[in-house]
């Protein structure tokens, strides 16, 4: 009971912040610079033409990674591997229902939005289930696109060790996702 | 890394579709995906131009080097090949501030900003360096507080306590990016980085 007023106050605290960043922002970053007697909207402008270039820069970083994980989706290879994986989830204790989620989530932020609804439809709001997929999308990024655009707009290719990082991160967020809400529910 | 990925994906979906006879669907997905990463870029030139702009501004006012200064005991221990007055320190800590929010529109602009700074001070401009690596790693855990899309759809499929998910949300993120930052770390010897193998090979020369 008072876990979920206390819940209720940060959250309403956090949307409050989240709702007035940005036009906070946009008027506290100007107003700084024109106490510091900088050109505000010359030096917009200047700053400003960049966002185009970058934008048309990530273009072929993006439609390498979305097309191999359309074309991944597309053959059904992930109901091939959830049901290759089955036995070993179950012996490690991770529902094999969620195990597709882990891995959208990290290739498609569309696609493990639908497949979450989806999880939370069928088994119910409030359901054990239903709470891990809803946590598990909450908890997490959508890892490749993230790199593809992020790597690709700066032009760097050698990624070095930041695919084994980011995928470590990712494997012990869903396990720690799944234990997390066992424990709590 | 990345190409095997790449290449894993395409091989493995040709292969799963002789066996499924889904070649259509295979093709249908290359096609759509195709179309829709061009419309993901192009979408993002209007938030991407004015988070550009606002970037320059904080800039030239010396609130960005502000920032990296009031973190930088943080940002020492993440970032330690980042000098705290580079601009990049504060373009970083802005970035995360903004994920963290959860401020979508803001946040992809502001973490290529920090990207770009960080790209300033790589020595090989095709390689990624140790702190680009490390701002990746939290930017791919997802560090938001407020999962608010779930939360969302939570209560519009009826729970009775759609916010039940907030705690085990925050523990599952942290403990995932505070797990992406140390396999970050302690990766980073085992990937050498181009600049400090010519730099290497400079010394050997000299």
């Amino acid at each position: 009971m008072t876990w979920s007023i206390i819940g209720d106050a940060i959250r309403l605290t956090l949307e409050g912040i989240s709702r007035w960043a940005i036009p906070l922002l946009l008027v506290a970053i100007p107003l700084i610079g024109m106490i510091r007697k900088v050109k505000v909207y010359d030096v917009f402008v200047d700053g400003a033409k960049e966002g185009f270039e970058v934008a048309v820069k990530i273009i072929p970083f993006l439609v390498a990674i979305l097309v191999a994980i359309g074309m991944f989706r597309g053959s059904g290879a992930m109901d091939w591997l959830t049901g290759a994986l089955h036995p070993l989830l179950n012996a490690v204790g991770f529902p094999a229902e969620l195990f597709p989620l882990a891995v959208l989530r990290t290739l498609t932020g569309s696609g493990s939005l639908a497949f979450a609804t989806d999880l939370i439809k069928t088994h119910g709001p409030d359901s054990l289930l239903g709470r891990m997929a809803a946590t598990m999308y909450g908890s997490s990024e959508t890892t490749f696109y993230v790199l593809a655009v992020y790597f690709g707009a700066i032009g760097v290719k050698r990624t070095r060790h930041a695919v084994p990082a980011a995928l470590i991160g990712d494997v012990v967020a869903a396990i720690a996702t799944v234990a997390v809400c066992m424990w709590m529910f | 890394m990345l190409n095997y990925v790449w290449f894993g994906l395409m091989a493995i979906a040709l292969i799963v579709a002789a066996f499924t006879g889904k070649a259509d669907a295979v093709t249908k997905g290359a096609m759509d995906s195709a179309k829709t990463a061009v419309e993901v870029a192009l979408g993002l030139i209007g938030v991407l131009t004015l988070w550009s702009g606002m970037m320059r501004v904080a800039e030239a006012s010396g609130l960005v080097t502000l920032l990296g200064r009031a973190l930088r005991p943080v940002m020492r221990l993440l970032f330690p090949e980042v000098p705290a007055e580079h601009p990049a320190s504060g373009a970083i800590v802005l970035s995360v501030a903004a994920n963290m929010l959860g401020l979508n529109n803001a946040a992809t602009p502001l973490s290529i900003k920090a990207m770009e700074e960080l790209q300033t001070l790589n020595e090989n401009k095709d390689t990624a360096t140790n702190p680009m690596v490390t701002f990746m790693a939290l930017n791919t855990s997802g560090v938001q507080l407020i999962p608010a899309t779930m939360i969302a759809i939570l209560a519009q499929q009826g729970s009775a306590n759609p916010t039940w998910i907030i705690a085990p949300s925050l523990v599952a993120t942290a403990i995932g990016t505070a797990a992406a930052v140390i396999a970050a770390k302690l990766l980073q010897r085992f990937y050498p980085s181009g600049a400090t193998a010519a730099s290497a090979a400079e010394e050997v020369q000299k």
